[in-house]
């Protein structure tokens, strides 16, 4: 972890540096993908898709980042491997379901005019929300059910995070890593049974509000032909959302007094006991703040994929490769990672990619995993020593 | 203090005499009657191998109604459901062959080496006579080929690709269920009666064998009709977000999507192409259009109103007024409160059919029940005249076009049928070049 912000001249340098790089690896990247797949295919891949697919790679880097985010906090504090993580992410998804639901409890009024399946009089829906608010407002409560549903997340999510840290995690801090690994496993299959047997396994739609249907036309705003790089409204707020939460985790710790003991605790666990400070609770409040941060991803996921019990597992192996390629650990590593991997992810999807290397789009996360494995076991920003031995 | 008289030696030895037992009446009866699992005189077993756990859970849990419903009415309780609009008469509500059907179930986890696993267990132990189920072609293909070596009857539940009668059939082997040709040679002239013969299509393929089935099919259907094929491309079964696949379509020239997804991946990639607007969109001067060659009630629930409009096939749907897709309707709703799925219709119609054929053949042999089957064709069970064609275990019948439904009445009516294909119009030879490879064999009688 960095330390307090005691060079502005140094942060400005190193901001211009990072900007330079990411303008460099644009276009360096953009070159050698145009030349590839020309060379191969004959195809002309244009700057259009190229941009497309970055902004691809942002969306989806942005559930990575805030998964793997959440995992090496738990991890960093607690020193505990958390495969129920994914399942958080999932509870997250299904608050917003839920909440949708109850925002739609209905009562039934009969209309003699029309007739069900069975040809009996049919049954007509009528939410208690437009008993309560009138039609217009309660459509727009409802509409808005997946937003409301982040402020009702955060309590549940950070209640579920304490009650599965004190109630099932602590028994097995001094445990090894293969345990950990085991209980938390079985506690995230567990958690998908119980939210199968009451959602069923099909997926449930759980619509962005209607302000947000919809795609914004990147190219007219860049000066290309309209409907060449089109991106839909509720994943950019999806990403700028994950920014948000990613920078508010990331002041937390730094700018705030608790932060400072938690990175101590991080840095030196030992220590900082001997000083007196009660590092335990502290390690549980962030595990419930990692668990908000998985269940908020999951909230603001719903309208994007359609969620289903089975979202956390299809989440959770790749967010750990992400969290190896970060840096076990490494909060900016893993957020790095997050994005890196995304954008990746996105390019080998490419038809002409795939053309050319059959299935790398199946494979290009943990192709880069073992090539970072072996060539840096400590990951991308990880602290020297950290899974090295 | 007392000791024990029990070593770990005794018990295993107790257990292996006790467990050759148990077998030796069930091989015995086996022998009895010439064929694997002959019945007593009391009752008979039937084996129902569905997903009652993974993706295709609730599939499963319609496809299970279904079966017990079945059961309930071959016993003689209910209505009789479709037994009263069967064109053939031959079962009367007494069981089969004058014994109570009973049933075990397995979970075929939608995988196909569970889904054998159970079946194994269901012939093996409970003595089942026939095995039936499943909502994927992978697992029917797997259980078929098991079936086969078993000396037990398949029929199959949900399967639609072509292999299931076609490079993979076996005798033992029956489809009730259409196939993707079917869906092809369906979808063709509604397609090009709506968007015209002059299309570019960039079709998204699940990367699996129903997958390329599907493909093949509506590629060279609509091919034949005047579509160019501008792109293909297979995604990964497990795939959850299809933007990276979606996100190019605009781009490429088309102007159709085919959606050769079903389930899960259907869903999502439905959804995340109405997301990218490309059912807003405009290219080469025509609206963009989105097809779904095999549609299920239960999955376009998932993807909600991202339905609308568009089009795709399907087996049988709870609309339909003929007589006995009406009896059916009425007894599985009155018995469960909801109209049944395509894959509860199928199950229930392939138990009456097996049945049926028992009763005719007036064997359980699966040979002579094979027999009977072959070239059987029949009427009243909701898809109108049906031939059971014995060259490949297909069933020929008419074929549903659907469209997801623009202002829907209540949550069930999520599709409405915009034609009844004629089956002469699905109807290929045996030798049709989607269908090759493989032979049907012939038939097991195990034992």
């Amino acid at each position: 972890m960095s330390t307090y912000v005691e060079n502005p001249s140094g942060t400005l340098k190193s901001t211009f540096l990072t900007l330079a790089f990411l303008f460099a690896a644009f276009w360096g990247s953009f070159l050698i993908l145009r030349t590839v797949i020309g060379f191969s295919s004959g195809d002309n891949f244009s700057i259009q898709q190229y941009i497309l697919q970055i902004l691809n790679g942002l969306d989806k880097g942005s559930a990575y980042a805030l998964i793997a985010l959440g995992l090496t906090l738990i991890f960093g504090t607690l020193g505990v491997v958390n495969f129920a993580h994914g399942a958080l992410f999932m509870l997250g998804a299904f608050v917003a379901v839920t909440v949708s639901n109850l925002l739609s409890l209905s009562h039934k009024v009969v209309d003699e005019t029309r007739t069900d399946f069975l040809g009996n009089p049919l049954q007509v829906e009528v939410p208690y929300m437009y008993d309560l608010f009138g039609q217009a407002a309660g459509d727009v409560i409802i509409d808005w059910a997946v937003p409301i549903s982040i402020i009702i997340a955060i309590p549940i999510m950070v209640a579920i995070g304490f009650i599965m840290e004190r109630g099932l995690i602590k028994y097995f801090y001094k445990r090894p890593h293969a345990d950990q690994i085991l209980v938390t496993f079985g506690l995230a299959i567990v958690i998908q049974e119980i939210v199968k047997y009451f959602y069923g396994a099909n997926p449930i739609p759980t619509p962005a509000p209607d302000a947000f249907v919809g795609s914004f036309d990147f190219g007219i705003a860049l000066g290309f032909q309209a409907n060449e790089i089109i991106y839909p409204y509720w994943r950019l707020v999806y990403f700028f959302f994950s920014v948000v939460i990613i920078g508010a985790v990331f002041a937390f710790l730094q700018f705030t007094t608790f932060g400072m003991v938690v990175r101590a605790g991080m840095a030196d666990r030992e220590t900082v006991g001997i000083l007196g400070i009660n590092i335990d609770k502290r390690f549980t409040i962030m595990f419930g703040i990692a668990a908000a941060v998985a269940g908020l991803a999951g909230v603001m996921y719903a309208p994007i994929n359609s969620p289903n019990y089975h979202m956390g597992m299809d989440f959770l192996v790749l967010s750990f490769v992400v969290v190896v390629v970060g840096g076990m650990g490494s909060l900016p590593g893993a957020v790095a990672a997050g994005f890196l991997l995304g954008i990746l992810e996105s390019f080998a999807s490419i038809s002409q990619v795939i053309d050319m290397i059959p299935g790398i789009n199946q494979i290009i996360i943990y192709l880069v995993a073992i090539i970072i494995l072996l060539t840096r076991p400590r990951g991308l920003m990880g602290r020297k020593g950290v899974m090295e031995e | 203090m007392s000791k024990s008289n029990f070593s770990r030696r005794g018990v295993l030895k107790t257990g292996m005499v006790a467990s050759a037992g148990m077998a030796l009446p069930q091989y015995l009866r086996a022998q009895d009657g010439g064929f694997t699992n002959a019945p007593g005189d009391s009752d008979v077993v039937l084996g129902f191998n569905v997903p009652q756990t993974g993706p295709y859970a609730d599939e499963g849990a319609d496809e299970l109604r279904a079966y017990e419903l079945a059961v309930e009415h071959l016993n003689g309780g209910g209505d009789g459901g479709m037994m009263s609009t069967f064109s053939s008469d031959a079962l009367e509500g007494t069981g089969i062959l004058g014994r109570e059907v009973k049933y075990v179930t397995g979970d075929t986890q939608t995988k196909s080496d569970a889904a054998r696993a159970s079946a194994r267990s269901m012939i093996e132990k409970d003595g089942a006579i026939m095995i039936t189920g499943g909502s994927s072609s992978g697992v029917a293909v797997a259980v078929q080929a098991l079936c086969q070596e078993a000396g037990i009857i398949f029929m199959a539940g949900l399967t639609h690709s072509n292999d299931t009668t076609g490079k993979d059939k076996r005798a033992n082997g029956f489809r009730h269920f259409f196939n993707s040709y079917m869906s092809g040679a369906a979808l063709a002239p509604v397609l090009e009666a709506a968007y015209g013969n002059n299309r570019k299509a960039y079709h998204l393929t699940a990367d699996y064998n129903w997958g390329y089935t599907t493909q093949e099919a509506v590629q060279s259907s609509t091919e034949a009709m005047g579509w160019e094929t501008v792109n293909t491309v297979l995604t990964p079964l497990t795939q959850t977000d299809f933007s990276s696949y979606i996100a190019p379509v605009l781009n490429s020239g088309a102007d159709v999507l085919v959606l050769n997804h079903y389930g899960g991946n259907m869903v999502n990639s439905l959804t995340n192409a109405v997301q990218f607007g490309l059912r807003e969109a405009q290219a080469n001067g025509q609206n963009f259009e989105i097809v779904v060659p095999l549609y299920s009630r239960l999955m376009a629930k998932g993807a909600g109103a991202n339905v609308k409009g568009i089009f795709g096939s399907t087996n049988w749907h709870w609309s339909l007024q003929d007589a006995g897709s009406q009896a059916f309707v009425r007894s599985f709703g009155t018995k469960y409160g909801f109209p049944p799925s395509q894959a509860a219709h199928t199950c229930y119609v392939q138990t009456l059919l097996y049945a049926d054929a028992v009763t005719r053949a007036g064997s359980f042999n699966p040979c002579a029940v094979a027999e009977a089957l072959e070239d059987f064709e029949f009427d009243g069970l909701g898809n109108g005249p049906t031939l059971y064609r014995g060259e490949d275990h297909q069933c020929f019948k008419d074929v549903l076009v659907v469209k997801g439904k623009e202002n829907p009445d209540n949550e069930f009516d999520l599709l409405e049928i915009v034609e009844v294909t004629p089956a002469a119009q699905v109807t290929y030879p045996a030798d049709h070049p989607q269908f090759a490879g493989g032979a049907l064999g012939t038939c097991n009688p195990g034992a």
